[in-house]
């Protein structure tokens, strides 16, 4: 078997070593010095073993020539039990004939040729696996299995195993309700756009024999059959408008709907009249492809949403599945739902705690910063209590189950996320709230019309009333909203910014209050070096002394200071939660809390004392570093700002947005935060709890337009709540769900250009909104004034509608990068 | 020229075939995945 890796198309330099499997640089420390292949990381090292292991290296084949970005491979390890339970079957697997079964899971990581057939080879892997097949662009794949021959939990692992984490994608029967509804609306269009194309030759027919002379018989054969083509596309294509037109007359509520339903049905009507008759105007051609271009808009829209929801559903789990209840001597995996009632329940170091309860054996420390938002790890002891999503830090722990699933507290959050959810008001478009005047405007001005007329004759009189009727049909109206929205989205998508809704761009548009979250959001949400004070060179030795270890301070400084070789360290002694000694080229050095240095007598000069003091005070960790028995430097560490918060909060004041921070943390380190800013807030509170920011942000909604931007769960029920909800990266389960928006690019810079992206769609929206009302000035007084033929309808129509096509796909929304 | 009145409704009735089989292709879902198709034909399997 050939071990060679294939890394071809690389700008890698010289010296660089490339990942055998997915090409990225190759960490000086992980290059093997044997002919072995190197890797960047334990992911590529596992994927690379099972591939070839499994006898699909030609993977790597496939890969040759594919410009694609290259990532490097994600393993979980999962051992995926929930998916063999009945819960899950009923809920996401269909039977079929012949005793098997299929399902559709959703996989981190797919994104290039080479996945796809990857994947699609499974089934040589995973004995009674029939069929994988992949959706690439909603990176799915649907799985069919024999039943009993193998479970689902097994093909999930050998996924995983390939590097393809996965996590069910949406309810069966949602799937196959959506699934229905897309093709169904494709159909729609279909016919609309056959019954438009048809129509505009028999009208090139019709209009031809205006100028040319045409008998009589003729005429009416064009004119029927043109009725037979419109038929289907009025009463079956245009029926969501119908439907939607008339539900806004029952609830008077204004909707775009109403001007094009009416539109629709007038021009309609008087083509059957026309037809019957034999005499007066047809408008089929014209209503057609106005029927088309609409359903055209709202199929572009539609992709552009579910490709949004689709990628929320792809991102991280908030509670584990599985937990390991305590039998006797040994644990066993059973799903969250089976763990009874005080059982115990065991929880190793960095898992997640499944379940809400009281410590009963072991002492390590907890991350609770998914509920409180607390960016500190708090130290936990037996009789504590935990509760569930919290990360275990250091050590097993055994807990006694005092509540699970929807009791716990964090079920009790997403509840109240669903509540809020369902109470938050609606974004009312511009055009939507423009529709109720135009239709009344135009219904008065018709009317006006026809009596103006009446005097010349009831049949003269009632077909320029009917004339201006259709030719101010807001064809360009009806695109302008939806076109502007689903280009802005898509350019959005390319940026990094999922947005769920449409209606979203234009409540952002505006000035607003926009709330951040501190941790995570406006920090980078874990330890980092801060500072360092006093003498520089130390920097290398300390860095060599901390090298291996896993403590969090340790980590930190790993990553500010780089690498210098050429140390040596001898003697290392490290007291847990305090601080740690050795020699470093034979000298010795000390770094540790100042409890440490004090036991350790070690002397601390004043301005060392000042510097530790100032640290507290911001509740930042401060760290004292001695060399041969005196301090000579202090350096902080604490949870740092994102590298852009600072100049991306100057550019939203800039806008004309007030901002406020709303954090869990404790209200010393928002308030120290709030100095370091440049900016003035309306308000910046600590210690907020989770029900304390919804009401916060429900308050401040009823007074104005409110963006919240968090990543937490502590932030869901407000990200609900806000008129617009921006989930950062990085953020829980609950967050994205409950958010209009989601960035998938770390920072804050996404949001600005959210900000920016929005006010340019609302310009575009507004332009579009401007020229169709100005076409429609014309149109109708051309339509009083008794100058419109069916030939001038025929042109104005389709020509205003083009303009506000080109209008929104010429617009810069987002700026389009590679 | 009244020959119009057999070939129009021939060419409507032909145009009402293509409709017919463009929803057959849509219900039995060869629009759902316009992506993958593309990227599956690139395969060189000679295994």
């Amino acid at each position: 078997m050939p071990l060679s890796p294939v890394v071809e198309g690389l700008d890698l330099d010289d010296a660089a070593v490339a990942c055998a499997h997915c090409g990225l640089h190759v960490p000086p420390g992980l290059l093997q010095d044997t002919p072995e292949p190197s890797f960047c990381c334990e992911g590529c090292r596992s994927v690379y073993t099972v591939i070839h292991g499994s006898g699909l290296h030609r993977y790597y084949h496939q890969r040759e020539g594919l410009d694609e970005p290259r990532q490097p491979a994600r393993v979980t390890q999962r051992s995926y039990l929930e998916y063999d339970s009945q819960t899950f079957e009923e809920a996401y697997c269909r039977d079929l004939q012949g005793g098997k079964q299929c399902a559709e899971l959703h996989l981190s990581g797919l994104h290039c040729a080479a996945c796809v057939w990857l994947i699609e080879r499974a089934p040589r892997v995973v004995n009674g696996l029939e069929e994988a097949r992949v959706d690439l662009e909603r990176s799915r794949v649907h799985l069919v299995w024999e039943r009993g021959a193998t479970q689902l939990s097994e093909v999930a692992r050998a996924l995983d195993a390939l590097g393809y984490p996965s996590h069910p994608p949406e309810l069966a029967r949602a799937r196959e309700a959506r699934r229905q509804e897309d093709r169904s609306l494709l159909i729609r269009m279909g016919v609309a756009g056959a019954a438009a194309g048809n129509n505009m030759l028999m009208a090139g027919a019709l209009y031809a024999g205006l100028f040319q002379g045409m008998a009589a018989e003729y005429v009416a054969l064009f004119r029927w059959g043109s009725l037979a083509v419109t038929v289907p596309a009025v009463l079956w294509s245009s029926g969501a408008f119908l439907r939607a037109a008339w539900a806004a007359l029952r609830t008077r509520t204004p909707h775009m709907d109403l001007p094009i339903s009416l539109g629709i049905l007038v021009g309609f009507g008087w083509g059957i009249w026309g037809t019957l008759q034999g005499q007066g105007e047809i408008y089929f051609d014209s209503i057609s492809v106005l029927i088309f271009l609409l359903l055209v808009g709202r199929w572009i829209q539609r992709r552009q949403q579910q490709k949004a929801r689709d990628a929320e559903r792809g991102l991280g789990s908030l509670t584990p599945a599985l937990a390991r209840l305590v039998e006797g001597e040994a644990t066993r995996e059973v799903p969250v739902e089976e763990v009874p009632l005080g059982a115990v329940v065991e929880v190793l170091a960095s898992e997640r705690v499944p379940v809400d309860g009281k410590i009963l054996d072991g002492a390590s420390s907890l991350d609770r910063s998914l509920l409180s938002g607390e960016s500190r790890p708090e130290p936990v002891a037996p009789g504590d209590l935990v509760h569930a999503g919290c990360v275990n830090l250091a050590s097993p722990l055994r807990v006694l189950v005092e509540k699970t699933g929807a009791e716990t507290r964090i079920g009790r959050i997403l509840e109240e996320v669903e509540a809020a959810t369902l109470r938050k008001a609606p974004i009312v478009r511009t055009a939507d709230r423009v529709s109720g005047y135009f239709v009344a405007t135009v219904v008065l001005l018709a009317l006006l019309t026809g009596i103006g007329w009446a005097s010349t004759g009831m049949a003269r009189a009632v077909d320029h009333a009917v004339a201006l009727l259709v030719i101010t049909c807001p064809c360009a109206l009806g695109l302008a909203t939806p076109l502007a929205v689903s280009v802005a989205m898509g350019r959005a998508a390319g940026r990094g910014i999922l947005i769920k809704g449409g209606d979203v761009l234009e409540a952002l548009a505006h000035p607003a209050l926009i709330i951040f979250d501190k941790t995570g959001t406006l920090t980078e949400g874990r330890l980092e070096m801060l500072s360092w004070e006093g003498d520089e060179t130390l920097k290398s030795l300390v860095r060599a002394a901390e090298q291996g270890s896993a403590h969090p301070v340790a980590q930190a400084m790993q990553e500010a200071i780089s690498e210098s070789p050429g140390h040596e360290v001898s003697d290392l002694v490290q007291i847990q939660g305090a601080g740690l000694e050795a020699r470093v080229d034979g000298r010795p050095l000390r770094v540790g809390s100042v409890d440490y240095m004090r036991q350790a007598d070690v002397p601390i000069p004043s301005w060392a004392e000042e510097s530790v003091a100032r640290h507290a005070e911001a509740l930042r960790t401060p760290v004292l570093v001695a060399l041969e028995g005196s301090v000579k430097a202090v350096a902080a560490f604490g949870d740092a700002l994102r590298h852009d918060a600072l100049e991306s909060l100057e550019r939203l004041h800039r806008m004309g947005h007030q901002i406020a921070i709303l954090s869990g943390d404790h209200p010393a380190v928002v308030q120290a935060l709030e100095r370091t800013l440049p900016v003035p807030l309306l308000t910046a509170r600590g210690g907020v709890s989770p029900e304390g920011k919804l009401a916060f942000v429900e308050r401040a909604a009823r007074a104005g337009s409110v963006v919240m931007v968090g990543d937490g769960v502590n932030d869901a029920a407000a990200l609900a709540a806000a008129t617009v909800g921006i989930a950062v990266k990085g953020g829980t389960e609950a967050s994205l769900a409950a958010a209009d928006v989601i960035a998938t690019q770390s920072g804050i810079t996404p949001v600005v250009e959210l900000f920016t992206g929005a006010r340019r769609c609302f310009g575009v929206i507004r332009r579009n909104i401007v020229f169709s009302v100005a076409y429609n000035l014309v149109g109708a007084s051309l339509a009083i004034a008794g100058l419109v033929g069916p030939l001038l309808a025929a042109l104005l129509m389709p020509l205003s509608s083009l303009t506000v096509v080109t209008s929104s796909y010429r617009s810069s929304t987002f700026k389009v990068t590679s | 020229m009244s020959v119009i009145f057999l070939v129009l409704p021939l060419a409507l009735l032909l145009s009402a075939v293509a409709v017919g089989a463009f929803v057959i292709a849509t219900r039995k879902g060869q629009f759902d995945d316009l992506k993958t198709p593309a990227v599956r034909i690139l395969h060189d399997d000679d295994d």
